[in-house]
């Protein structure tokens, strides 16, 4: 049939005016049947403050908020209704609300997660939600942090693809191959993992599971050739490279996008060995 | 001041990529950007980006079917450029590393989209664009391109003549997010906009919080017209609560709509009985809409999106990020059961006017991706689009602002030329005359322009810090946002409209009084997002003058008033011109001869 022509809403005033009330109907009787309990159920929000520039706020201290309790509520949004509502200089990173764009990466009751992904409710204790900047990283104002030490760490072990030579069109993949780059190719540089390592907060030269992922994901890439593989390794078994790693899993634990970064620092130890027994 | 041979805009897709054309061109190029690049919304794209790889497609089919899609309002010269240079484009993203999804051969996978006639959309997973964009980051920090991140652009430096097709661009105005430092950049060969999408214009929207619209203000103001923005896209199925996207290659792979009676409503209500759930987004989402509006949407709110038959394996392969999704945001096991989805605002085919090369009728001023329209999108943007414009037109423009030959444009820009239309029609308000500003500043050479401009901005912002009391943008932005919500959505009535324009008029007003309470000059958001308020209102305010005046039904434009494509009148393009706060609409003509043959409008039945 024609597409230019939907049976939409010829006949009555406004569907969406009447389909709105059925909704707000609905609600009321929701509300009602869970009791008010559920109607005043509050969060106590308790977030880190800190301004180098403001004279009141240059002692870091915690401001209580308190925010309406939603089904499905993330820390993100009770940091939002928290700005919007009661102090508009309440300063954080967030863009995508979708986990995508690693920018609000926060030290949530005492571990560091995404503010967006983190449903209130899904917290061990939702009542009192406590949010701090990562630790181990310089705080700039509030909640947000100096991430110029990570940027540096990933761009450190040469994060893209450089082939010996040009390919000439589409190269060729195997599924395999694919599957097994897939969990490294998806860090969103959150910084996460980083601010959960106690090895890179006594190290500062240590790259650090997100750069040593970083270089997993290209080091077993087949389109790049054996030369550039070599290279790779000699970046990451230098002295701050992954012999640092004792595996304390705090970085698999934390990382929002599963990607198992103990696995592969180990796996890259593994390749370290070999290569050099070769030699040997 | 900080001197650059080019100056790009914004680093999600379209702007590294033209970073990296205007650095192999030679041009020694700088990106400034408000997020960190692997930050921009690119990085949320799911589905995939479309190319003419293989035997049995070709460029022209590619071509036909978005031209097609966009219901005959797409530019033929547009849409020709990007289906021939899409194939080279995306063999290039992979030689840069992008992770493809593969065959059992080892060559990309490619899968049907809406309103494809093949299967052309090349993907990685459900997370095409986190790859790109990463990609593209990457070949930037190889090339070791200059990025000032955390820089937020708030003007152009543009020349004072009368016609805006006399002014140049010499550079813009930015401050640094972190330090609150206000500096120039100067552009010697060019400036581009690559600022992204508007999605903050609506309250339910697949977009980042970032998405401002910045780019189309800052040019708007500059004097470019602005094309083309009462077409919306609306996406079908988007989740309820946050509006997070649950991408169309859920429906590709095969995934099925049903309302809450258990029916597939796609054909037993006959809303595209030959392509069911792959018709095109402007009709899916009407049909879910008149589902919900007539009682059969789950909880009067949503319909639900059923992929479960797949099977786990091939959800796994192809559809993983969709379960993550569907399981973080609204607590659904997609495996298990069938989620929830209904339309939420998701991307805005109009833009600032430019043509295949990027340029606008400022000299200098260039501007790319979804920011642009370049007209590829027409009325309505065919999934799996959006990523080759990016890759295809922001490499162009990069390179044409190093001064490489890309080639005469064949699209006019600027209000000269032929078949240019006054529109008549009244608004219920003046637009745009509770602000007079202007953006243009004189100046005897280019580092003067851009010294009035950074002293103006410095002006505005210090007068914004100094003001003690008065309207908080939060509330400003929601006004609009609501609005435009109630008003100018999938449905679209002409009192609505009218009511709409009233509303953004009482907003402009408010935000004359507006102030912001966070003083410090260090990280100051508060600031940053007052600032962005402005831009979402002059957005808004476009966006529904165009919607009052297109008296027809096109693509994802749907009149109450007005059921029919009305080829005779409007295969014309909108245009809206700031004038000094007198914004003014008028229109050009739609080219539809291309290369070998001129698109007949036909049509558009699934
Ligand atoms: C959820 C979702 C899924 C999508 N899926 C697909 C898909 O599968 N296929 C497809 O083809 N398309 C898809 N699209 C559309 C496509 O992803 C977007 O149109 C495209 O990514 C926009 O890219 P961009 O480079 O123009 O803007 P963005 O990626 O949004 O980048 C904008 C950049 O501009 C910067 N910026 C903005 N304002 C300023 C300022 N004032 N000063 C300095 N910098 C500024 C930002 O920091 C950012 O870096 C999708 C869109 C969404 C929202
Ligand atoms: S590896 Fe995981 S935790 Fe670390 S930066 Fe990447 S996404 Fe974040
Ligand atoms: S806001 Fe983007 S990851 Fe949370």
């Amino acid at each position: 049939m024609s597409t230019q022509t939907p049976n939409t809403d010829a006949e009555s005033d406004s569907p969406q005016a009447e389909r709105m009330e059925r909704k707000a109907e609905r609600d009321d009787e929701a509300r009602a049947k869970a009791g008010t309990d559920a109607d005043e159920r509050q969060i106590t929000l308790k977030v880190f403050r800190y301004d180098p520039e403001i004279p009141d706020k240059q002692e870091p201290r915690f401001d209580t908020f308190e925010v309406p309790f939603e089904p499905g509520i993330t820390v993100l949004d009770a940091l939002i209704y928290a700005r919007d509502t009661y102090d508009s200089s309440l300063t954080f990173r967030h863009s995508c609300r979708q986990a995508v764009c690693g920018s609000d990466a926060l030290f949530i009751n005492g571990s560091q997660r995404l503010g967006c992904q983190t449903q209130v409710a899904d917290l061990d204790d939702s009542e009192t939600v406590r949010v701090e900047p990562l630790p181990h990283r310089d705080v700039v104002k509030d909640l947000v942090v100096d991430m110029d030490h990570f940027y540096d760490q990933m761009e450190s072990v040469e994060p893209y693809f450089s082939p010996t030579e040009e390919p000439d069109g589409e190269q060729l993949q195997s599924r395999e191959n694919r599957e097994k780059i897939k969990m490294s190719t998806r860090c969103i540089w959150c910084g996460a993992c980083m601010s959960s390592c106690n090895i890179a907060a006594g190290d500062n030269e240590y790259l650090g599971p997100a750069a040593i992922n970083k270089a997993y994901r290209f080091y077993f890439d087949d389109r790049e050739d054996e030369q550039r593989q070599q290279e790779r390794l000699e970046i990451i078994e230098q002295e701050h490279g992954v012999w640092r790693c004792q595996t304390q899993f705090s970085c698999t634990t934390v990382c929002p996008k599963d990607i198992p970064l103990t696995e592969h620092i180990q796996e890259l130890k593994r390749e370290a060995v070999k290569q050099n027994l070769k030699f040997w | 001041m900080y001197e650059h041979d080019v100056i790009v805009v914004g680093g999600g897709g379209a702007g590294l990529r033209a970073a990296i054309g205007a650095h192999e061109a030679g041009a020694d190029v700088a990106i400034v950007t408000k997020l960190h690049p692997v930050r921009s919304h690119t990085g949320a794209a799911e589905g995939g980006i479309n190319a003419a790889l293989r035997d049995g497609d070709d460029w022209e089919l590619h071509a036909y079917d978005t031209v097609k899609g966009g219901d005959y309002l797409t530019d033929a010269p547009a849409a020709e450029t990007l289906a021939q240079d899409a194939p080279e484009n995306v063999v290039q993203l992979e030689n840069w590393g992008m992770p493809f999804s593969r065959e059992d051969d080892g060559r990309m996978s490619q899968r049907p989209f809406g309103g494809l006639s093949f299967p052309r959309t090349t993907y990685a997973g459900a997370e095409t664009g986190h790859h790109l964009l990463h990609t593209l980051y990457e070949q930037v920090v190889k090339r070791g391109i200059t990025v000032y991140d955390e820089w937020y652009v708030t003007r152009l430096a543009v020349t004072d003549e009368d016609d805006p097709e006399d002014r140049s661009c010499h550079g813009c105005v930015a401050w640094d997010v972190q330090t609150g430092e206000i500096a120039g950049f100067r552009g010697r060969d060019g400036v581009i906009l690559a600022t992204g999408g508007d999605g903050q214009v609506f309250d339910h929207t697949t977009n980042a919080v970032a998405n401002t619209a910045d780019g189309v203000a800052m040019a708007y103001r500059a004097g470019v017209p602005i094309e083309d923005m009462e077409f919306v896209q609306f996406h079908p199925t988007t989740l309820p609560s946050t509006g997070v996207l649950i991408s169309e290659g859920t429906r590709g792979e095969g995934g099925i709509l049903y309302n809450s009676e258990g029916e597939r409503l796609m054909f037993e209500y006959g809303y595209a009985t030959n392509d069911g759930e792959l018709a095109s987004r402007d009709v899916v989402s009407r049909a879910e809409l008149t589902e919900i509006n007539s009682g059969r949407g789950v909880d009067d709110e949503y319909v639900h999106l059923d992929m479960r038959h797949l099977g786990e394996e091939r959800i796994m392969d192809r559809l993983e990020n969709i379960l993550h999704l569907a399981e973080d945001f609204e607590g659904v096991d997609g495996l298990e059961d069938p989620m929830p989805v209904k339309p939420g605002h998701h991307y805005e085919m109009g833009g600032i006017e430019t043509n295949e090369n990027g340029e606008t009728c400022i000299d200098g001023l260039y501007a790319i991706g979804e920011a642009a329209c370049v007209s590829v999108h027409g009325s309505n943007r065919l999934g799996g689009n959006a990523l080759p414009e990016l890759i295809v037109f922001g490499g162009r423009a990069g390179r044409h602002a190093a001064g490489a030959d890309v080639g005469e444009p064949e699209i006019p820009v600027g209000k000269s030329g032929d078949g240019i239309e006054e529109s008549d029609v009244q608004y219920p308000v003046d637009p745009g005359s509770a602000d007079e500003t202007s953006a243009v500043v004189s100046g005897d050479t280019p580092d003067d322009v851009i010294d009035a401009a950074v002293e103006a901005e410095t002006e505005r912002i210090d007068g914004l810090l100094e003001k003690e009391d008065g309207v908080n943008h939060a509330e400003v932005r929601s006004k609009i946002q609501k609005t435009m919500t109630d008003n100018v959505n999938v449905f679209r009535e002409e009192d609505g409209i009218r009511e709409a324009l009233e509303v953004i008029r009482e907003a402009r007003e408010e935000y004359q009084d507006v102030y912001v309470a966070d003083k410090s000059r260090t990280f100051n958001t508060d600031l940053q997002h007052t600032i962005e308020t402005r831009n979402v209102i002059d957005t808004a305010e476009i966006i529904a003058m165009g919607a009052l005046a297109r008296e027809e039904f096109r693509g994802a434009h749907w009149r109450k008033e007005f059921q029919e494509r009305r080829d005779d009148e409007w295969l014309k393009h909108t245009c809206v011109s700031w004038n000094d706060g007198n914004p003014e609409l008028w229109y050009r003509p739609v080219l539809l001869d291309g290369e070998n043959k001129t698109y007949e409008p036909k049509e558009r039945s699934y």
